[in-house]
């Protein structure tokens, strides 16, 4: 009878016998990313599931992610098989309206140098030791797009999956902060009062809004085959939209379905923050290079933006070259805000807003050239 | 390969490629709308 009440005692306080440093501190980094998504409102859609994962997969002898595990069964069907985030595509097809880009198309091409910074990221952690693949998986922190880092990084390098995403959505929801000084220190004060005026709406034809998504997946996914589930998924969610025939897969795609992938997504990311897996250097490394790669996109972008008003006699603000990355629309109000500090008639946000989606086209397009650049190489299988 | 050689292979075509594929988007853009372009009747349906 002694004994049995002490196994038993035991039992019951094997979890704080086995609880270890490392777990404490795994614990205290998942309710920073909850005090982050619920106090300071850091993208808390994804937040907050991810820092809830990342507790509940540190506590000990719980084996979330063990066999059989609850956790480990979401990560296998969703996040191993990349449906996820495809799903969440959907979803972002359905909500994105590409009229600005329909409008001035030729701006799409500041979405192109907006993803310069990941390719110099890749060399950047290739300099520093990363393996290729991985190397790859951080580069693509750079798309500042979530699912495309995702879709990319549980891919090529599961095992980063954790610290490539809460690098992508972290820094997604520091742009207002860490773009405006490098307007400022890119552009001269004449540049940034460059008046681009109130952009004219164009009207464009609904025809054209209907074939724009299925010819775009057509051309995008013959150029770039191993990017097709990337661009095919967006414009499907975006004809969902413009068809007009299907509002309840519309309205399912941009709800409950992105709502419910989010969530699982969210805990599968924190499932991959267990303790021996982060607490490394490396996850230091990869929130570093994730930073740099925004930084750079951000650089690139402007400088393409003064190439451009060069080009036109002065006729493009550079600052719009800073929308060129896939952070929509959070980038393009960014560009407003600061033109409108240098010049109270400058009305920078439609423009702003052609780059913006013509940069979520662009780290869709520029993970699909990664990956069909990748199999070409013989570095990927087909 | 070594690094650097599949570094600078996958940058250079990587940023090339990225700038020809939407490059060529934005004239399939300008095409679609030449095919396809806005008739006014288009917006007195949507009144009507």
């Amino acid at each position: 009878m002694e004994s049995a009440l002490v196994s038993g005692l035991q039992g019951l306080f094997l979890g704080v016998l086995s609880l270890r440093p490392e777990h404490v501190i795994m614990i205290l980094i998942g309710s920073v990313l909850l005090y982050l998504g619920i106090k300071k409102g850091y993208e808390p859609l994804l937040l907050v599931p991810i820092g809830f994962g990342a507790i509940l997969v540190n506590i000990p002898l719980a084996e979330m992610m063990g066999k059989g595990g609850f956790l480990r069964f979401f990560y296998d069907t969703g996040v191993l098989t990349e449906v996820f985030p495809l799903l969440i595509f959907i979803g972002i097809g359905a909500m994105t309206d590409f009229q600005p880009l329909l409008e001035n198309p030729k701006i799409i091409l500041l979405g192109a140098a907006g993803q310069f910074g990941i390719f110099l990221t890749l060399l950047l952690a290739l300099a520093l030791g990363f393996d290729k693949l991985d190397a790859v998986a951080v580069a693509v922190i750079g798309a500042c797009d979530g699912p495309t880092a995702i879709y990319v990084s549980s891919k090529f390098a599961p095992h980063m999956l954790g610290a490539v995403s809460v690098a992508a959505y972290s820094y997604m929801s520091l742009v207002p902060l860490i773009q405006p000084p490098i307007m400022r220190v890119l552009t001269t004060e004449k540049e940034r009062q460059i008046v681009m005026g109130v952009a004219k709406r164009q009207p464009i034809s609904k025809t054209t809004k209907i074939v724009f998504p299925i010819a775009v997946t057509i051309f995008a996914s013959i150029l770039a085959p191993k990017g097709a589930p990337l661009i095919g998924t967006v414009m499907l969610g975006n004809l969902l939209r413009e068809s007009g025939c299907v509002d309840r897969l519309k309205s399912a795609s941009e709800n409950e379905i992105t709502n419910m992938v989010t969530l699982l997504l969210g805990l599968c990311i924190g499932a991959t923050m267990e303790a021996d897996k982060f607490l490394k250097g490396q996850t230091l490394l990869v929130l570093a290079l994730g930073f740099v790669a925004i930084s750079l996109d951000t650089a690139v972008g402007i400088l393409f933006g003064k190439v451009m008003c060069v080009l036109t006699g002065g006729k493009i603000n550079p600052l719009i070259g800073a929308a060129g990355i896939s952070a929509f629309p959070m980038s393009a109000r960014v560009v407003q805000a600061e033109g409108q500090k240098y010049n109270k008639k400058s009305y920078l946000l439609m423009h702003a807003m052609s780059a913006n989606a013509g940069g979520q086209i662009g780290s869709v397009i520029a993970a699909a050239v990664m990956l069909s650049v990748l199999q070409g190489m013989g570095i990927v299988g087909g | 390969m070594d690094s650097w050689t599949f570094g600078w292979t996958l940058a250079l075509i990587g940023m090339t490629g990225t700038m020809l594929v939407l490059w060529i988007l934005s004239l399939l853009i300008l095409l679609l709308k030449k095919i396809f372009p806005y008739q006014p009747e288009e917006s007195a349906a949507k009144k009507g």
